[in-house]
């Protein structure tokens, strides 16, 4: 048994029995079997799930479909999104607040 | 390969692959999904995964209850896991009007039989510990609503109906239709079909396949931004719903929280990239709502179209204009609970010419002219 997703304990025996079941590409197997919905978002196993559905469907790997790449970079607590729009907000007044000052 | 069959359903969605099913299940033979990407690569793989029967409208409430009672059996009938989870859903009112408009709705959905009941704020706090009370004055609770993994059900369905002898064709994108006598000529980038029966289940295009041979299905479609977190310990069961604020929210099987919104500044089109704004807006949301969940961590955000109609209900069955060309789109944002009932009818529709629910009442002509039309209200 071999993982291949180590965020979402995925194995290589997983990705195979979902291809068997027709699926041709990389966001096909994220979405049956979870391998790349982890919180690294597939940086660490996308290539070992091409390399596996290159194999099986005797493609090269250029071929396999790319899988979209979704935001946010990195994992980002609500509380961080939050203070990071007041601040832009904020920032936003003290603009208007000058170009008002500077037009007097 | 095979171009000829008696039956042709253009997209690989939950109504495209539920509905090939069902017709191979009622002895249809020669059976064709066309999708031209891969399954539930449209809506169905983007949306929220929420079944319930909580509706304002009877032909929905309808519709979703026949719907829940197929999905209680569907892992035993397809031979699928599918995560279908009878978590409930609380529907939470901010308002007097709220309230009122709730109470309205219970009482229609009591009429046709559901499990479902006002409760009070500390009652809501029992269900889903995690809310702040002080901002809801009424909530509903039905908890025979849950939620399901809405890729599991489309590969469920599609196995099934593989099994039964149904095709599907993945990458072949329908680019026009004509119609001979009682052939329809399907055209695709792969070449020519030919059928004699035709589905219309593309979803958010469903209104470029009708006006392929001139029939005027009125589907817009609406992007619709939504947000996972990482996966934590169980925080609650039900879907959440608050149309108020805007949101709705579920934990998945595996942990991670579900939670995505409706924009009324969003405009008509197709695309789904994701924006900044939605994950502020959606940040501010929740933690209005669940203030003690503003440390979770947002590990993937995307998009998806809601295929909107007038009314916010679909459109079903055959055309006036074209005959044996069937619709089943126009879902507004809940067709993926819808499709296991309205699967079933479509079938009985075109093996018997009857439905054992009524759906002469979402015919495509009553969204044509100018009629006041009957809007479902309780939509996110
Ligand atoms: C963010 C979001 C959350 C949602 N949440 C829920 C929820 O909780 N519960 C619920 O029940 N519903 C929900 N929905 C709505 C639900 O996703 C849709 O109503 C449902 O998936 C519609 O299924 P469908 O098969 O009609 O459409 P789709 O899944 O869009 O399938 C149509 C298919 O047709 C294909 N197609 C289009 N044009 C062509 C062509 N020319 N040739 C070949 N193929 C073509 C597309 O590629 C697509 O795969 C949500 C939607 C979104 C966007
Ligand atoms: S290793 Fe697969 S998601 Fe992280």
């Amino acid at each position: 048994m071999k993982i291949v997703c180590r965020c979402q304990d995925v194995t290589e025996e997983e990705v195979v029995a979902a291809l068997r079941q027709g699926a041709t590409t990389i966001d096909e197997i994220k979405r049956l079997v979870r391998a790349g919905m982890g919180p690294c978002q597939g940086r660490t196993c996308r290539r070992l799930v091409s390399q596996i559905i290159a194999r099986e469907l005797k493609e090269p790997m250029a071929q396999v479909f790319p899988p979209t790449f979704r935001p946010p970079n990195r994992p980002v607590p609500f509380k961080l999104v939050m203070a990071e729009y007041e601040r832009q907000e904020a920032d936003e007044r003290k603009k208007a607040a000058k170009a008002k000052g500077g037009k007097k | 390969m095979k171009t000829r069959f008696d039956a042709i359903i253009i997209g690989g969605g939950i109504l495209g692959v539920s509905i090939a099913y069902e017709l191979a299940k009622a002895g249809l033979k020669n059976i064709c999904v066309l999708e031209r990407h891969y399954l539930a690569s449209g809506s169905t793989g983007r949306c929220g995964g929420g079944f319930r029967q909580q509706w304002s409208t009877e032909p929905n409430t309808r519709l979703a209850m026949a719907s829940v009672k197929r999905l209680e059996g569907i892992e035993a009938e397809l031979g699928y896991q599918t995560e279908f989870f009878q978590g409930g859903y609380l529907i939470v009112a901010h308002s007097d009007e709220e309230v009122a408009q709730f109470r309205k709705n219970v009482a229609m959905q009591q009429r046709l039989g559901l499990d479902v009941k006002m409760v009070g704020p500390d009652q809501a706090r029992e269900i889903v510990p995690h809310l702040d009370v002080s901002k809801i004055k009424m909530a509903t609770w039905c908890p025979t609503d849950g939620h399901i993994s809405p890729f599991l059900l489309t590969q469920a369905y599609a196995n099934a109906a593989k099994r039964l002898g149904a095709e599907i064709h993945l990458w072949t994108t329908v680019t026009g239709l004509m119609k001979k006598s009682n052939t329809f000529f399907v055209m695709t980038d792969k070449g020519p079909y030919e059928c004699n029966l035709l589905f219309n289940c593309a979803g958010s295009f469903a209104r470029t396949i009708g006006s392929m041979i001139n029939v005027d299905i009125p589907v817009d479609p609406y992007r619709h931004e939504i947000l996972v977190t990482e996966p934590v310990e169980r925080l609650w069961n039900p879907m959440v719903i608050s149309f108020g604020i805007g949101l709705y929210t579920r934990q998945e099987k595996n942990g991670g929280v579900v939670m995505g919104m409706g924009d009324p500044n969003e405009p008509v089109g197709t695309c789904v990239g994701s924006s900044m704004h939605f994950m502020y807006e959606m940040s501010r949301r929740f933690t209005t709502l669940f203030p003690k969940l503003a440390g979770l961590r947002i590990v993937r955000q995307w998009a998806g179209l809601y295929e909107m109609t007038a009314d916010a209900q679909p459109i079903l069955g055959p055309v006036d204009e074209v005959e044996n060309f069937y619709q089943a789109s126009g879902f507004s944002g809940h067709g993926l609970m819808l499709a296991p009932a309205v699967s079933q009818l479509m079938a009985e529709q075109v093996t018997t010419g009857r439905t054992s629910i009524p759906i002469d009442d979402l015919h495509v002509r009553r969204l044509r002219g100018a009629q006041a039309v009957h809007r479902e209200k309780s939509v996110v």
